[in-house]
């Protein structure tokens, strides 16, 4: 039998590959009875979400959350440009 | 026209230079090493005009560089800190289980609509706050395979480890976030938000 703690670690691993079939069954069968589980797993995958979200509206500019480069940033990049 | 090539440099700071930096900062989680990598990238970008074919636009073959220029930065991470046992050791949420593995403390209902979420600066803030509080190691592999979207042989490549140590790694780094997560923004700020 397959521990929460034991298929918590396993939601991730199948995150980045595919489960051996035993293991695989091993951990939809816990799913199904296992409401904290199952939502670890829904969690996981919403995390996911969020992070491919991020580099989807990177290109966006002015979005509030981002930061912009500073003034002396700015002013050291531009003269070292210039002396190139 | 003469050279369909790159634009003015001159230009450049302006043009792509937040662009550049947003991209870096969220790869590098920090200021100053984000802004050095951006002047790095121009430099480069500068000695290699030449390689600019036209074909792609310009942020497209700017981001390129940054890219390899970021990918060096993780390598080098990585043969400085190479992984230790705390790092693969401690299941992220070992104090939420009892003896024998089952939650005693299980993950809280998140609620929201997470296309809602999406919207809110803020919670994007926290979340990368989560992130940036993970380890070097942790941190950089989450945002090569989740971020970066790269396979696990080549994440693997990249931070020189095992794939039997990578699925520990992330397993640590996507449970610390998750509970980080639930910390910052569902258990707190979005209870007094709504």
């Amino acid at each position: 039998m397959l521990s929460c703690k034991d298929v918590t670690r396993l939601i991730s691993e199948s995150m980045d590959r595919s489960l051996p079939l035993r293991k695989r069954i091993g951990v939809r069968v816990h799913l199904l009875i296992c409401k904290f589980c199952a939502r670890y797993e829904r969690q996981l995958l919403q995390i996911r979400e969020m992070a491919r979200h991020i580099v989807a509206t990177e290109e966006k500019p002015g979005e509030p959350y981002w930061e912009t480069l500073s003034e002396e940033a700015r002013v050291r990049i531009g003269k070292s440009l210039q002396q190139h | 026209m003469g050279n369909p090539a790159s634009s003015d440099p001159s230009e450049w700071v302006d043009r792509y230079g937040d662009y550049l930096f947003r991209y870096a900062m969220l790869r590098l989680r920090d200021r100053s090493g984000a802004e050095d990598m951006v002047q790095e990238t121009f430099l480069a970008a500068l000695n290699s005009r030449g390689s600019f074919s036209g074909g792609s636009s310009e942020a497209t073959w700017l981001v390129g560089i940054l890219k390899h220029k970021i990918a060096d930065h993780y390598r080098h991470q990585a043969r400085e800190a190479p992984l230790e046992g705390g790092d693969l050791s401690e299941h992220p949420d070992a104090g939420n289980f009892d003896g024998v593995g089952h939650w005693t403390a299980g993950p809280a209902e998140w609620g929201g609509n997470p296309a809602d979420l999406y919207r809110q600066g803020e919670f994007l803030e926290q979340f990368r706050k989560c992130l940036s509080g993970l380890s070097t190691n942790h941190a950089n592999a989450f945002t090569l395979r989740e971020i970066e979207g790269l396979g696990t042989a080549e994440v693997c490549k990249v931070l020189n480890i095992t794939e039997t140590n990578l699925w520990v790694i992330l397993h640590r780094a996507r449970g610390l976030l998750r509970r980080c997560l639930e910390t910052r923004w569902f258990g707190t700020a979005a209870g007094k938000g709504s």
